[in-house]
């Protein structure tokens, strides 16, 4: 099962390194991490979603706070947040397939950020269902490149 | 592109160098003795220690000198520094680093770095020694303005010697060594937002305890070294005794509770005592106390945990739970908790079971009997503790020696060290140099296998320069007996790898060269006596014990 791991840690060479090298080393499997500065210039976010049971999350919470530069861990309640991915998309598309792709990605709400001969690129940003969708209607017209940032992840309300 | 060093200090008014600065930290932080081996990288801050009524000791290979500084910290309770060069001296140092943070013990480790505009560049002697230690340090510093030195000084011997435990690494690179610094200050207080350990056990949690504790049939208390390094012995044979519950004891937890006394059953686990696994196995109640349940003192904990609830008290929530599954967690210092759970505690423990587990003790007794063509290192061990002092520090190596000597060693009022975690030959004789420095006046004794003897015998040149008083005991079987056992018993006696014989220097010779006092002893009777003149002379001494190869560990 996936979880979303919300953590706060000091804005510092070395961190990121220090994290996934925890993963690794532990045998946890990270699923996707995506890291950024908050509103406070000397803490960055890191959003982990991991792949594991119960136990598995609790070791990566307890092992995260070990961590001196980490600040805080917050393992996030399944539909109490919001979580958001962007990916780009570049598809092979040849004159006929245009029409298709384009209504592909009128039904979806993704964005065509450039286009050329053969190929059409796609920006999406949403959740990772919606994004496993929109990948599946396109893999039919045959995939160039897929690029995907890895989830990013917000508390609703007033957390 | 290549950057060329800026001369960023030109015209800056200095109070001190990075390196003045390091020596006055470890000033601050009143260190009084530092192991270490110099090259070109710390020589900036070695220029400076020779200012410093901070005393070196030079060790002969630099992994002795973590090793060293881990036997001054596990016997004093203070934060063991040592101090090596960059690339080589490093990496060498990194084996001494693990063995401390397999088995939490507070060091603060400074190594030299080539200059920081040439870190990335596979210059001479850089190896990048905080990637590389990433997975054993409690924390690192890769130090790249001087002005930072004094925070990050407070701050490591903050993190190494509260909570858990454990070594921080600082390296420091020459140019921030020699880095002039127009102003600083020893901060007061380390302050950092991410650490902050706790310390109280949540009264509810002990509440939950006290009552699982008071409907339990068949209780047992396992003693880890989170209780010897909160400084809890008292604690736990005040709580043992007025609970009335049996204890028992993983390796690095050995010496909370004398041997001889009638609560307690012995070392648990693989080469454990068999009244102690018994009753572990029979218990409704585990009252887990600073053990991380190390597959060593605990194979099975799954099994253990379906018949007993499990409680777990240790200042490191991951401990909680990662090896076993826990009923009642206790996170904070063992000794505060132990301190509210003998406030709450009556002996409710039903005599049958006390009864049964004493039983157990006694239907088994020690093994080994004494011999007259070897040593029987079981006996010697007994013998010998009953000759040496009550507050005596003896330190294992590891292999076969490490096991007779925890099996049979009684620690009444002195410590038993070790490296328990990490499991690493050669441990012993720097370990006991290091503990000796900081219990000058208490009998200090090696015991080593002649495996573990031959990975450190260079640091007997340590011990002669430096006058150390140590006595070390040579268990000599001619193997590597511990994976000679192994291959006895799980590759039918397929021995490769495993034979020292035919290799081996005349240890009595060799200690003489040294200008070290030794005999050899062939049997019992022999080895008794000797130990016994050994124990009473001055200065450092070795005894080397003939051993029969076929003398199994337990």
């Amino acid at each position: 099962m996936k979880h979303t791991l919300s953590v706060l840690v000091e804005n510092q060479p070395g961190i990121l390194s220090k994290v996934a090298g925890l993963f690794s080393r532990r045998g946890f499997n990270i699923d996707s991490l995506a890291v950024g500065v908050t509103e406070d210039p000397t803490v960055s976010r890191m959003t982990i979603v991991v792949d594991g049971d119960e136990h598995m999350v609790e070791q990566v919470e307890k092992q995260l706070n070990k961590l001196i530069q980490v600040i805080k861990v917050r393992v996030l309640e399944p539909g109490r947040f919001i979580s958001r991915e962007l990916s780009l998309v570049k598809v092979s598309c040849r004159t006929g397939d245009r029409g298709d792709v384009m209504k592909i990605a009128e039904l979806m709400q993704a964005r065509i950020v450039d286009v050329t001969t053969s190929t059409l690129t796609l920006q999406f940003c949403d959740t990772d269902e919606r994004t496993e969708t929109l990948l599946d209607l396109l893999r039919p017209y045959g995939f160039k490149e897929v690029v995907r940032a890895g989830a990013i992840a917000v508390e609703k309300g007033c957390h | 592109m290549f950057v060329y060093p800026k001369k960023q200090h030109k015209g800056v008014f200095a109070v001190a160098t990075g390196a003045e600065i390091m020596v006055k930290c470890l000033e601050k932080e009143n260190v009084r003795r530092i192991f270490g081996y110099p090259g070109a990288a710390i020589c900036p801050f070695y220029d400076c220690l020779s200012a410093s009524a901070i005393k070196h000791i030079l060790v002969r290979e630099e992994q002795n000198a973590a090793h060293m500084a881990s036997g001054y910290a596990r016997s004093c309770g203070k934060v063991g520094v040592c101090v090596v060069t960059s690339g080589p001296g490093a990496t060498n140092l990194i084996t001494g680093i693990a063995t401390a943070y397999m088995d939490s013990i507070p060091l603060v480790v400074i190594t030299g770095q080539v200059n920081s505009w040439l870190l990335g560049r596979d210059v001479f002697q850089e190896a990048d020694i905080t990637g590389a230690c990433e997975s054993f340090t409690k924390h690192s510093y890769l130090v790249k303005d001087a002005a930072d030195l004094p925070r990050i000084f407070k701050e490591a011997f903050h993190i190494a010697s509260t909570g858990r435990p454990g070594p921080v690494l600082i390296d420091v690179p020459t140019d921030v060594q020699n880095q002039p610094v127009a102003t600083w200050q020893y901060p007061e207080k380390a302050n950092i937002r991410g650490y902050k350990p706790r310390t109280q056990g949540h009264a509810l949690q002990v509440k939950k305890a006290l009552a699982a504790i008071a409907e339990a049939e068949r209780p047992i208390i396992c003693c880890g070294g989170g209780v010897v390094l909160a400084n809890a012995r008292d604690e736990m044979t005040a709580f043992a005794k007025k609970s009335g519950i049996p204890v028992c004891a993983t390796m690095m937890g050995i010496g909370v509770i004398p041997m001889d006394s009638d609560l307690y059953l012995g070392m648990i686990g693989m080469h454990g005592r068999e009244s102690a696994n018994l009753t572990m196995q029979q218990a409704d109640l585990v009252l887990l106390c600073g053990a991380r349940v190390g597959d060593r003192a605990v194979s099975a904990p799954q099994q253990i945990a379906e018949k007993a609830r499990i409680i777990h008290i240790d200042v490191d929530p991951a401990e909680i739970g990662k090896n076993m599954p826990v009923d009642i967690p206790i996170v904070g210092d063992v000794r505060q908790v132990l301190k509210s759970l003998t406030e709450g505690v009556t002996d409710t423990v039903p005599e049958a079971w006390k009864q049964k587990v004493l039983d157990y003790k006694n239907q088994f007794p020690p093994r080994g009997e004494p011999r007259e063509d070897f040593v029987e290192p079981r006996v010697f061990i007994r013998d010998l503790s009953a000759m040496m002092e009550d507050n005596a520090i003896l330190v294992a190596d590891v292999g076969q020696n490490q096991i007779w000597a925890a099996r049979n060693f009684n620690v009444k009022e002195g410590r038993f060290l070790t490296s328990g975690g990490l499991g690493t030959m050669g441990y012993a004789i720097p370990a006991a140099v290091g503990a000796k420095m900081a219990k000058p006046h208490r009998q200090v004794v090696a015991v080593c296998g002649d495996g573990s003897f031959q990975m450190a015998m260079c640091e007997l040149g340590t011990l002669v320069q430096t006058g150390t008083d140590i006595k070390i005991i040579i268990m000599q079987n001619g193997t590597l007996g511990m994976v000679k056992e192994f291959q006895d018993k799980l590759y039918k006696g397929r021995y490769i790898g495993t034979i020292l014989k035919g290799g081996e220097p005349d240890f009595v010779k060799l200690a003489e060269s040294y200008g070290i006092r030794a005999s050899f002893a062939k049997n019992n009777a022999a080895a008794k006596e000797q130990a016994a003149q050994m124990l009473q002379q001055d200065g450092p001494y070795i005894l080397v014990c003939r051993v029969d190869p076929a003398t199994p560990s337990i």
